[in-house]
């Protein structure tokens, strides 16, 4: 089911298309062409089959005409005018080849090759290469001008960027990348320096690429047509010989990949301009940072334990899975059904999840099983639940560019989802508002090109307040889309919550004292989102990891429907999901009271249709979530957990207690690529597969079902859903399933969003939004359209309560969390990559006058001391935080984190309030006391892991 | 080839007419607004900047206004100005860079005590311009856009003083001396370097 496709270049058109209603028709070399009003003559001619030699366009960036290869002759027209900056007329007669153009395109190949160096056989692009081809294609014979007169084949090449090359002795100025940066990026981290025969490419201020403003996403290499600049592993490898359409594996944009490949070898992962999420751009993590999948830290070999204190034993998969069932049987039948439970992961396919959610519910014969959801967007599933009508995002990626006014809400795109982010920044470039709901100046605040209209730089914690008093001053201004309520939403929900939102305390006047944001400014803001045109929000983690999250999701909704922005193009409700699957970990019945496709277990009917499948009876209760199971541990009823790619013991709050509670477990099965830190608690690991070894599908963030292609064999030897299955049989409930394709086509059969989805429809489409069904078998972009799902859009009070977690005089401060372009969650990847040379350690971010305050200085070692625990970090003084808020990253175990955060959660969804923690700084000399217990139990586990007992033949 | 550049650069500085003017004024970033590679500027030339850029930012346009105050209060652009410039216009760095180096007008390195700009158009070429360049790079030692080593004299090329009729001709910390011959020269570049 694999689709290998030989390396055959990209077809290039040349220049972007143009969207007209108008066609046009003109005569090109005698044939009569017809392409949409607007475009070049060099695209109408690409269309036609008919390929004019090029080198400065792309069909992924705007015209330039710099390169003058394109040159054609136009009937009636004097010269000889480029055919890339030249649009069509009707009626117009092209030329594209004569004797006269053939001289001119000679002559402009004549000078490139004067100063070009003639090492086209040791080459990296050597069979990959625009001028090699064009020197080719117009018949290049000599260079009259020799090839000793002033060059700049001596430029010496910068090596400084980890993944990729910058030799400008190969380079034709043709300024792809400079226009790649700006257009398809939105960096602005290249420019031509100087003029004339001295123009060259500089990365910032003729800086090398490291040091520059570059955020090494990739799209320049991708746009450069020589080996100027070229990734170090084709450098290395050479070019590919086949490549396999697959789908990033880190963040919830999911984007589309070509895997170039050598036999079983990832040369390069080249962004998909097919791809529907990304149309071939990429970010630093999907495009270099895949390095991880072959790191020798990769465990390939299944291994038994007695204790936490025993050095680790290899044993065959059979010993291991037969360990494993042995032991949870054990535990049930000494301490219940229900004293064992099972993780899923929004890192691991579509097909994996419903798999562990289905060994829970049909082998364990419980609903203990949860999802590293509840720590994430556990809120959004809540929220857009109970007022639309569906738990997911409302519209595509794409929708952004029909926006007038974006609102992004607790998020930070340019590092989480940067590949959307280059999309939003795009559209603002053209000219659409930008409302920053955020404590912390991210970028978008204000960076090259992009400028806020409104920052409500709000106190932490204080969200709902803020939803409240922007939804207080549209209804009290009279603002709001009375049609679309009448029309769409519940009245009778509706007049109760305009009762309620119109009260004085709501308004923005009152809730100032209290989220720190001028009445002015949030007046403003909200009179921008209700009346300036088509307003899409974006909102991330700072929304959801409050305890108050699933009523800001509600609050969120609320303003859509009040406004009418929703259920069209340009408009919606979109959560910016953290890890790539999320959406589809959600999806498949991943949460203890939700079968697939978000059917309470209670409901009867939704039990028999799986209990008939499945040959089983499932219980009707809720099952435990995450912080529960970790609770009935330490209470000794809970004893055994089957966890696949989650690592809690880093990624969830208050990390003395989770570590407290896996030691107190019998039986820890860690199924995952790395010794992660919660496989330091484990007695049984099984090896992991990375997305490059496995086929399935990911959901993303527009609810898109992508395709997961294997294009290697699993290192250990087994795909993550073979090794559910096995466990599955051992635990005596057998599952045939031959591929992947075949739980998909079970999960079609039992879930009616996903009715319509099979692995040949994605092989034919690409990609599927769901819900995907008889109504819309090609899957639906905009949700609620029309109608909601619930029927009509119910407005729920919000009602602002403040968090338990309040600052002090003991604990004054107020710390948030968030993550970094480079690196990636827990890092458990992106740490064992050169994605580290841009982020090799978290630091906790203060403001100058806290920082002065304290004594603390720029890379100060900093205690962080809150009441759950402390940890020690380096401090980074910053403006970008304000005064009474401090902010650190979360990729490096031995931050800890969340060693501080608390248990506090979502009163909804338990969803950690990792967003909001009272703390203490103070300059310090050594680490913290968890951090010392941290260093040396993790050696020893390294020591057990290294010390391990091989398999015996 | 050529041509692509320079439409570019019209188009960059086309692009800064439409440019809002800034808001707001805060300290940003990745890099520190008053480091880069190691190139300090004094709090005194810091200053001139933030004042430079205060003066202009209002402008339509204010990109040019604003290197050109920098260079006129200064003496040329240091590196160090760039981010603050960025930041003021909502640009990046390389675009600041990129339109500063387009113009041979903006130094990036301090200037001499004097700047001599030698016209070579043609004008001036017709009445033996050229001769007189070679003879004041000669003299001087260096190249044009370079400093003598003992930091007196910046030579700098022009292109049209509008003082044909007085050529050849060139400026001296921008006082203008025409119908020069060799002796003159000389003379004036012995005062320039006492």
């Amino acid at each position: 089911m694999t689709q290998i496709i030989p390396t055959i270049r990209w077809k290039d058109l040349g220049t972007p298309a143009r969207v007209s209603e108008r066609e046009v028709t003109l005569e090109i070399d005698g044939m009569s062409v017809t392409v949409a009003e607007g475009s070049s003559v060099l695209r109408a001619a690409a269309e036609a089959g008919i390929s004019i030699p090029k080198l400065c366009a792309t069909d992924s960036l705007e015209a330039f005409g710099s390169c003058r290869l394109c040159v054609v002759e136009i009937e009636g027209r004097k010269g000889y005018p480029a055919s890339c900056t030249t649009p069509v007329l009707e009626g117009m007669v092209v030329n594209t080849q004569s004797n006269k153009l053939a001289d001119l395109r000679r002559g402009v190949m004549e000078l490139y090759i004067s100063d070009h160096p003639l090492d086209c056989l040791t080459c990296s692009a050597n069979g990959n290469c625009e001028l090699q081809d064009m020197a080719g294609v117009v018949g290049l014979r000599e260079v009259r001008y020799g090839y000793d007169g002033e060059n700049h084949l001596k430029a010496e090449k910068d090596t400084s960027n980890p993944y990729f090359t910058f030799d400008p002795a190969k380079c034709i100025v043709c300024s792809r990348c400079v226009r790649a940066c700006e257009e398809t990026q939105g960096t602005f981290a290249l420019t031509i320096d100087g003029r004339g025969f001295a123009s060259m490419v500089s990365a910032s201020q003729n800086e090398s690429f490291m040091d520059s403003e570059c955020v090494s996403c990739g799209a320049c290499v991708q746009a450069c047509p020589t080996a100027t600049l070229m990734e170090k592993s084709v450098i290395e490898k050479g070019q590919a010989e086949h490549a396999v359409v697959t789908t990033c594996a880190y963040c919830g944009v999911g984007c589309s990949f070509r895997a170039e490949m050598k036999g079983n070898e990832v040369v390069r992962m080249v962004p998909n301009k097919d791809g529907h999420a990304n149309h071939g751009h990429s970010c630093v993590k999907g495009r270099f940072a895949f390095g991880y999948a072959t790191h020798k830290d990769r465990i390939t070999k299944p291994m038994i334990r007695h204790s936490i204190r025993d050095a680790w034993q290899e044993v065959s998969w059979e010993q291991a899975i037969g360990h494993a069932a042995s032991e949870f049987k054990r535990i049930q039948a000494q301490h219940g059904r229900d004293s064992v439970g099972g993780i899923t992961s929004s890192r691991c396919t579509n097909e994996e999840t419903y798999l562990v959610q289905k060994l829970v519910r049909a082998a364990f014969g419980n609903n203990n099983v949860d999802t590293c959801a509840r720590v994430c967007h556990s809120p959004t599933g809540y929220g857009l639940k109970a007022t639309l009508g569906e738990s997911s995002g409302t519209q595509t990626f794409d929708s952004v560019m029909k926006a007038d006014v974006i609102v992004v809400i607790g998020a930070n795109p340019t590092d989480g989802h940067p590949v959307f982010a280059s999309s939003m920044k795009r559209r603002l470039r053209q000219g659409a508002k930008l409302i920053v709901v955020d404590p912390r100046s991210i970028d978008l605040v204000r960076s090259a090109h992009v400028q806020a209209d409104h920052h409500l730089k709000l106190r932490p914690g204080t969200n709902v307040a803020v939803v409240n008093a922007m939804a207080h001053t549209i209804v009290t201004e009279g603002l709001a889309n009375d049609a679309f309520v009448a029309e769409r939403c519940d009245i009778k929900a509706f007049a109760k919550w305009k009762a309620f939102i119109a009260e004085a305390r709501n308004s923005p006047e009152t809730l100032e004292a209290i989220t720190g944001v001028p009445a002015a400014e949030m007046r403003a803001a909200a009179r921008l989102y209700a009346t300036g045109g088509n307003a899409a929000i974006y909102y991330g983690l700072g929304v959801t990891e409050h305890s108050q999250g699933s009523t800001m999701v509600i609050g969120i909704a609320n303003l859509a429907m009040l406004t009418g922005n929703i259920g069209r193009e340009g408009v919606g409700v979109n959560p910016l999901r953290g890890q790539n699957n999320v959406q589809g970990a959600c999806d498949m019945g991943s949460f203890p009271h939700e079968l697939p496709g978000y059917r309470h277990v209670s409901d009867a009917a939704t039990r028999e249709l799986f209990g008939k499948t499945w040959g089983v009876t499932i219980d009707s209760e809720p099952g435990l979530r995450i912080p529960n199971m970790l609770d009935a541990a330490l209470d000794g009823s809970f004893r055994g957990i089957y966890i696949q790619g989650e690592d809690i013991a880093q990624s969830d709050p208050d990390t003395q207690h989770v570590t407290a509670a896996l030691e107190a477990m019998e039986c820890v099965v860690v199924q995952d690529l790395f010794l992660n830190e919660t496989a330091k608690f484990a007695h049984v690991f099984l090896p992991g597969s990375s997305f490059l070894e496995k086929s399935g599908t990911f959901t993303n963030a527009e609810r898109r079902i992508s395709p997961v292609r294997k294009v290697m064999p699993a290192l250990g030897g087994k795909e993550d859903w073979e090794v559910t299955v096995m466990l599955s049989e051992a635990l005596g409930y057998p599952m045939a399933y031959k591929h992947p394709s075949e739980i998909m086509d079970e999960i079609a059969r039992l879930t009616p969003t996903f009715k319509g989805v099979s692995f040949d429809k994605l092989d034919r489409l690409g990609s599927i939004q769901w819900p995907c069904n008889d109504e819309a078998p090609e899957g639906t972009s905009t949700m609620h359209v029309g109608e909601f799902v619930r029927g009509k859009g119910l407005f729920v009070i919000t009602e602002y309560v403040p968090t338990a977690e309040r600052t002090s005089r003991k604990y004054p401060l107020i710390l948030t969390t968030g993550r970094i372009l480079s690196q990636y969650n827990v890092g458990a990847q992106t740490r064992r990559t050169e994605n580290s040379l841009w982020h090799s350690e978290d630091r906790v971010e203060i403001h100058p006058s806290d920082a002065e305050l304290r004594g603390i200085k720029d890379g100060d070692w900093a205690g962080i001391r809150s009441r759950a625990g402390e940890t020690v970090l380096r401090a980074l003084i910053t403006e970008r935080v304000q005064p009474g808020v401090v902010y650190t990253t979360f990729h490096f175990p031995e931050s800890g984190a969340n060693v501080i955060t608390t248990d506090n959660s979502d009163w909804a969804t338990n969803c950690p309030e990792f967003k909001v923690t009272a703390v203490q700084v103070e300059p310090v000399t050594q680490p913290s006391e968890w951090q010392k217990r941290f260093h040396d139990f993790s050696n020893q586990q390294l020591g057990l892991l290294e010390h391990r007992e091989p398999a015996k033949a | 080839m050529n041509a692509g550049h320079i439409e570019y650069a019209l188009y960059r500085i086309l692009a800064y007419c439409n440019q809002p003017s800034a808001n707001e004024f805060t300290a940003t970033a990745r890099h520190p607004a008053q480091t880069i590679g190691g190139r300090n500027m004094s709090p005194h030339q810091s200053d001139l900047v933030d004042r430079a850029i205060a003066d202009n930012i209002a402008l339509d346009g204010a990109a040019l206004p604003i290197l050109h105050a920098i260079q006129d209060r200064i003496g040329h652009v240091p590196a160090a100005a760039v981010p603050k410039i960025a930041h003021a216009l909502n640009l990046s760095r390389a675009e600041v860079h990129g339109v500063i180096s387009f113009y041979h007008h903006f130094r990036t390195e301090p200037r001499g005590r004097h700047l001599l700009q030698v016209c070579r158009a043609e004008a001036c070429q017709a009445m033996g311009g050229e001769r007189l360049a070679k003879q004041v790079t000669d003299q001087l030692g260096i190249e044009f856009h370079h400093t003598t080593p003992d930091g007196a004299v910046t030579l700098e090329a022009v292109y049209c003083l509008g003082n044909c009729a007085c050529a050849p001709a060139m400026l001296l910390d921008g006082e203008p001396h025409g119908r020069l011959d060799a002796a003159t020269v000389e003379a004036l570049l012995a005062e320039a370097r006492a």
